[in-house]
C-alpha cells in the first residue's frame, strides 16, 4: 500500500523524532565539552569539596563549588518537606475527597499555576514575600534560603499535584469498592489500600517535583540574596547551582577558567536532574510532561 | 465506629484546608499583581519604548522581543514536534520497539532538563559554535529545543486519540499512509495540534534564563526586527528592572505592569488550552 514517494516523508518524520535523542546528546556533548577544560587546571575534589567559590579574584581565584551544592540541597530539601506533604494532600483531596464540579474547577487552577513564569514568582519572592519573612523572623538577610525554599514549594506544588492525583485516580475501583464493602470508612480506604497502590506514580511525582526544584533558576535566584557561603542556616543568604550560571554567565570572558568552571557547574546539575529522570522513568514508562 | 467517622471528618477537613490555603495564597499573589499593574497598563505603555534610563516611558521594544519570539520558537519547533509525534503514534509498527523506547525516555529526560542548561547548550553550539552571536535566533532555536518535549507529548496524545475506525475507512478506499495521515489522522487531530501549538508559544513567552544567555539586552532603543540582533523580551525586563536598574525600587510600577502584561499573554494562552483542550477531549470520547 505504500508508494515509493512517501519515503522522504517518512524519513523526515523519522529524524524529527530521533531529534529529541540527538538534543540530549549534544546538551551532554557541550556540557563535556566546554566543561571538560576547566578540570585540566582545577581537580575534581578541590571543585566538589571546596569551601570557597572566589571565581573573580585576581590573584588567587578559586572554584570550590561546595557552598553552590550545599545552596541548592537546604532551599530544595526544604522546599521538598513543605511542598510534599501539601502537595499529596491536595492531591487526595482532588481525587477522593471533593465533588466532580469542585474538582473541574480546581485541576484547571493548578494548571494555570504551572503556567505562571518563574521569573513573577522570583519577583514575588523579591517584593513581597521576603518582607513578610522580614517582619515575621525579623532576618539579618532579607533574602534567605527559607525565602528561596518557600516560593520554590509553591512552584512545585503543581507537579507534585497532577502526577500523585492521575496515580491515585488510576488505582483499580475494584480495589476500593473491595474495601468499602467490607467495611472500612473512606478515610481507611485511602489510607490502607488507595495510598500503598499508588505509592510509585506519587514517588515518581515526588521525584520529578525535586527535578523541577534543583532546575529551577530565576525565583531562586531572586529570592536568596546570592552569597556563596556553606551553611545550613535557613535564614542566611545562600546561592545555588542554576542562580551561580545564571548570574556570572554574563560577564565572563568566554574561554576562561571561570567560564569553563560555569559549564562544569551546569554538568553537575544535569548529572543531577538526568539521575532523577531516569530513575523515575524506570518506575513509570511514559508518564510525564 | 463514632470515632472512625470524627477521625475522616478531621482528616478530610485537613487536606480542604491544604487546598484551600492554596487557591487562597496563588489567587492573592495574583490580585497583589493585577492591583498594583492595571493602573500602569495605558497605550503610551504598550506603544512607547523605554526612556529616561530605563526610568519612564513604555515596553513596546520588551512585546515586540517577546512575540517575535515566540512566533520563532513555534516555527522551529512545530514541524519537529508534530513529526516527531506522527512518527511516533503512527508509524512504530516497523521499527525496532527498543528504539521507541530509547526515544521516548530521551524525550521524557528532555522535559525535565533545567532550563538554564538548555541556555548553556545555546550558547555553547548557536551563539558559539554556530557563530550566529547573541541574537534573537539563538534564542528562538535554544527555545524550540526546550518547547518540543511539550509539543510532542500534547501532540502525540491528540493524534492517538483519533479513532481507528477513521483510518481503516480512508486506507479502504485506497488511500496511502501518508495520504491517511495528510487528509483524515492530522485534520481531526488538528485541535490538538493548536493546544500543543498554544502551549508552545506561551513556554516561549515566560522562559527567562536562556534568553540571559542568549541574547538578551538590558536596554535596546528600539526594536530592531533583525532576527540576527540582540533583543528585549518581557520576562528578561522584568528581571533586570527588578535586580539591575539603577533604582529598583522607584521603577516598580513599571515592574508591575511589565509582569501584568507577561501574565495576561501567558494566562490566556494557558487558559485556552486548557479550553480547547477539554473541549475535543469531550468530542471524541
Amino acid at each position: 500500500m505504500k508508494r515509493r514517494s512517501e519515503h522522504p516523508i517518512e524519513l523526515s518524520l523519522f529524524l524529527s523524532a530521533i531529534l529529541s535523542l540527538l538534543i540530549l546528546g549534544s546538551i551532554f556533548i557541550f556540557l563535556i565539552k566546554e566543561g571538560a577544560p576547566f578540570f585540566a587546571q582545577t581537580p575534581l575534589s578541590e571543585f566538589i569539596f571546596g569551601r570557597g567559590w572566589y571565581p573573580a579574584s585576581f590573584n588567587n581565584p578559586r572554584y570550590g563549588a561546595l557552598p553552590l551544592i550545599t545552596g541548592s540541597l537546604i532551599v530544595v530539601s526544604t522546599a521538598t518537606l513543605i511542598a510534599v506533604p501539601l502537595g499529596v494532600a491536595c492531591a487526595i483531596y482532588l481525587a477522593e475527597v471533593a465533588d466532580k464540579r469542585v474538582n473541574e474547577l480546581l485541576k484547571p487552577l493548578i494548571e494555570i499555576i504551572a503556567g505562571i513564569p518563574s521569573v513573577v514568582f522570583g519577583f514575588i519572592a523579591l517584593v513581597l514575600l521576603s518582607n513578610i519573612l522580614h517582619n515575621i523572623f525579623h532576618t539579618t538577610y532579607r533574602l534567605n534560603a527559607l525565602n528561596g525554599a518557600l516560593i520554590l514549594s509553591l512552584m512545585i506544588l503543581p507537579t507534585i499535584i497532577s502526577i500523585s492525583e492521575d496515580a491515585i485516580t488510576s488505582v483499580l475501583r475494584e480495589y476500593k469498592d473491595a474495601s468499602l464493602a467490607l467495611g472500612a470508612t473512606k478515610w481507611e480506604t485511602i489510607r490502607f489500600v488507595i495510598l500503598p497502590a499508588a505509592k510509585s506514580g506519587i514517588a515518581v511525582a515526588i521525584m520529578l517535583g525535586i527535578g523541577r526544584a534543583v532546575g529551577e533558576t530565576m525565583a531562586v535566584l531572586m529570592a536568596t540574596g546570592n552569597s556563596a557561603v556553606v551553611t545550613l542556616d535557613l535564614l542566611s543568604s545562600v546561592e545555588t547551582l542554576t542562580a551561580v550560571i545564571a548570574i556570572e554567565m554574563g560577564e565572563v570572558v568566554f574561554g576562561s577558567q571561570h567560564y569553563h568552571a560555569l559549564f562544569a557547574v551546569g554538568l553537575l546539575l544535569f548529572l543531577i536532574t538526568f539521575a532523577i529522570n531516569i530513575v523515575s522513568d524506570l518506575v513509570i514508562p511514559g508518564k510525564k510532561v | 465506629m463514632n470515632r472512625k467517622v470524627i477521625t475522616e471528618k478531621i482528616v478530610f477537613g485537613l487536606f480542604r484546608l491544604c487546598m484551600i490555603s492554596l487557591v487562597a495564597i496563588v489567587l492573592s499573589l495574583l490580585g497583589h499583581i493585577t492591583m498594583n499593574g492595571l493602573p500602569v497598563l495605558s497605550l503610551d505603555f504598550i506603544l512607547k519604548p523605554p526612556e529616561g534610563g530605563m526610568m519612564g516611558g513604555g515596553i513596546s521594544s520588551a512585546i515586540a522581543g517577546t512575540i517575535m519570539l515566540m512566533l520563532l520558537t513555534v516555527v522551529f519547533a512545530i514541524p519537529l514536534g508534530v513529526g516527531a509525534a506522527i512518527f511516533l503514534s503512527e508509524y512504530t509498527e516497523n521499527v525496532d520497539p527498543r528504539l521507541i523506547r530509547v526515544i521516548r525516555m530521551a524525550i521524557n529526560n528532555l522535559a525535565g532538563v533545567p532550563s538554564i542548561v538548555y541556555g548553556l547548550l545555546g550558547l555553547g553550539l548557536f551563539v558559539l559554535f554556530l557563530r550566529l552571536r547573541f541574537s534573537i535566533l539563538s534564542a528562538a532555536l535554544t527555545l524550540s529545543f526546550l518547547t518540543l518535549p511539550v509539543i510532542i507529548a500534547t501532540s502525540e496524545e491528540a493524534l492517538r486519540s483519533v479513532p481507528r475506525s477513521y483510518r481503516e475507512a480512508s486506507l479502504a478506499l485506497g488511500a496511502t499512509k501518508w495520504e491517511t495521515i495528510r487528509n483524515v489522522v492530522l485534520p481531526t487531530a488538528f485541535p490538538g495540534i493548536l493546544t500543543a501549538c498554544i502551549l508552545g508559544l506561551s513556554r516561549a513567552a515566560g522562559e527567562t534564563a536562556p534568553l540571559l544567555m542568549t541574547g538578551a539586552a538590558y536596554y535596546l532603543p528600539r526594536f530592531s526586527g533583525n532576527i540576527f540582533r540582540q533583543f528585549m523580551a518581557l520576562s528578561t525586563h522584568i528581571f533586570f528592572m527588578a535586580t539591575q536598574s539603577p533604582n529598583p525600587e522607584l521603577t516598580r510600577p513599571i515592574q508591575y505592569g511589565t509582569i501584568t502584561v507577561l501574565l495576561l499573554l501567558v494566562l490566556t494562552m494557558n487558559m485556552a488550552a486548557i479550553l480547547l483542550r477539554s473541549h475535543y477531549r469531550r468530542k471524541l470520547s
